[in-house]
């Protein structure tokens, strides 16, 4: 692509009603003849990619044919079960809540969480909140470094560097949450005949911001393509509620509230889309700069880090490998 | 076994299931997808465990770590700085 007029988040304009046809044609084309299920299951968290994927499963599909499932544990956000309510009403879909405090306490999630947390903190205690966030790339353009920023019952904030072995352990033990979900998406799948739906957008698919078989998995991702200036494009089109649309994206997984930029995207999603957009576009570093606000090296830094984001989590797209390829015969019978 | 070799052996080990494979004194671990971010972490922690140096935030930069040469010059240079001997034997 060739971007000899003014670079701006003008380029990312879709037309809602054709993109909206065309991805219900696609999901139901895919339904048909490949997942081969009649219906889909979609977790609800109350933000805009769920809410956006949901409309167009009904919009693709029926509302008779989409089930949404609303799964908070304790620490989700008090808004959630709200927001996720007011688009299941809005939708007219049926809904299960399935809280799931309980298993990971069975899996010991909360336990693990507070021992690991306790090796930078040391009395983190289970009444205690926190979050990891990220070094902001524009302001330290070195190697990610990760924190917890933990706060006590009384609201006193600490933030601590993390080292290796605490930080894989909160984040193995967070992970579960991701996977009880999908399991529990996939039980309600399987019992009805469905498929799952996930919710992805472009900046999470293409940096690999999910868990593999947790949020990653799914048999259809509607809106994998979109940038996520353009899901909130189609988001005003198909009636989501105002207060979704207005919801500042976080990732609703760590009991303080994090958002989405300040532990995994370098810039907010409206100018990381941009970067992205750019960057698959072959538009230059000065160029994305100047219609950001931003200074060249700075979106030198943000390309680095796309790049090292997409070559660290690779493997989270790969199926599992196999030493032979075995031939499937994809084509048998059909 | 100098700072230098010794750096290389623990990435030999850590990294490259114990095949050097090529690699050179001044191979980028970045750019040649030797050691990811998270490796990075993991060789901070050997640092500062072997050395028993302190590597503060500001200090986690390429331009330190990024190849076996940059980390033993930087790790020369705090040592240096701190006058501490390393903790092991030559």
């Amino acid at each position: 692509m060739t971007t000899t007029g003014l670079f701006s988040s003008q380029l990312l304009l879709v037309d809602p009603e054709r993109e909206v046809a065309r991805i219900c044609r696609s999901m139901r084309e895919l339904m048909l003849n490949q997942v081969k299920r009649r219906g889909v299951v979609i977790g609800l968290s109350g933000g805009i990619d769920s809410s956006v994927t949901a409309a167009l499963a009904v919009a693709a599909l029926g509302r008779e044919r989409v089930l949404g499932l609303e799964m908070p544990e304790r620490h989700s956000a008090e808004e959630t079960e709200r927001f996720s309510g007011m688009l299941a009403t809005s939708l007219g879909i049926t809904t299960v809540k399935e809280d799931i405090s309980g298993i990971l306490e069975s899996v010991g999630f909360y336990r693990r969480y507070s021992e690991a947390a306790r090796q930078v903190v040391p009395a983190y205690g289970e009444a205690w909140k926190s979050k990891i966030v990220t070094s902001d790339v524009m302001d330290h353009p070195g190697f990610t470094v990760f924190y917890l920023v933990a706060q006590t019952p009384e609201g006193g904030i600490t933030r601590q560097r993390l080292p290796l072995k605490p930080y894989l352990e909160i984040v193995a033990a967070t992970n579960f949450k991701q996977r009880i979900r999908k399991m529990l998406e996939y039980y309600h799948a399987d019992r009805l005949h469905y498929g799952v739906a996930g919710t992805p957008n472009r900046l999470e698919y293409d940096q690999g911001f999910f868990v593999k078989l947790g949020d990653g998995a799914a048999d259809i991702k509607p809106i994998a393509h979109l940038y996520k200036s353009q899901v909130y494009q189609l988001a005003e089109f198909l009636g989501i509620p105002r207060e979704i649309r207005e919801r500042k994206p976080t990732t609703d997984t760590y009991s303080l509230a994090q958002g989405q930029d300040e532990f995994y995207f370098s810039l907010p999603y409206a100018k990381m889309d941009l970067c992205l957009f750019g960057k698959n576009n072959g538009v230059p570093a000065s160029q994305v700069a100047s219609a950001l606000g931003l200074t060249p090296e700075q979106v030198e830094s943000v390309f680095k880090n796309i790049d090292v984001k997409r070559a660290t989590t690779r493997y989270l797209h790969l199926a599992p490998l196999l030493v032979d390829s075995i031939d499937l015969q994809h084509d048998h019978g059909q | 076994m100098n700072i230098q070799d010794d750096v290389r052996s623990f990435v030999i080990d850590t990294f490259l299931f114990g095949e050097d494979d090529g690699l050179r004194d001044d191979s980028s671990f970045l750019a040649e997808g030797i050691v990811d971010s998270t490796g990075i972490m993991q060789l901070v922690s050997f640092l500062q465990e072997r050395y028993r140096v302190s590597i503060e935030d500001e200090e986690l930069i390429p331009d330190n770590l990024d190849s076996i040469k940059r980390v033993a010059a930087f790790i020369e240079e705090k040592m240096r700085a701190v006058k501490l001997e390393p903790g092991i034997s030559a």
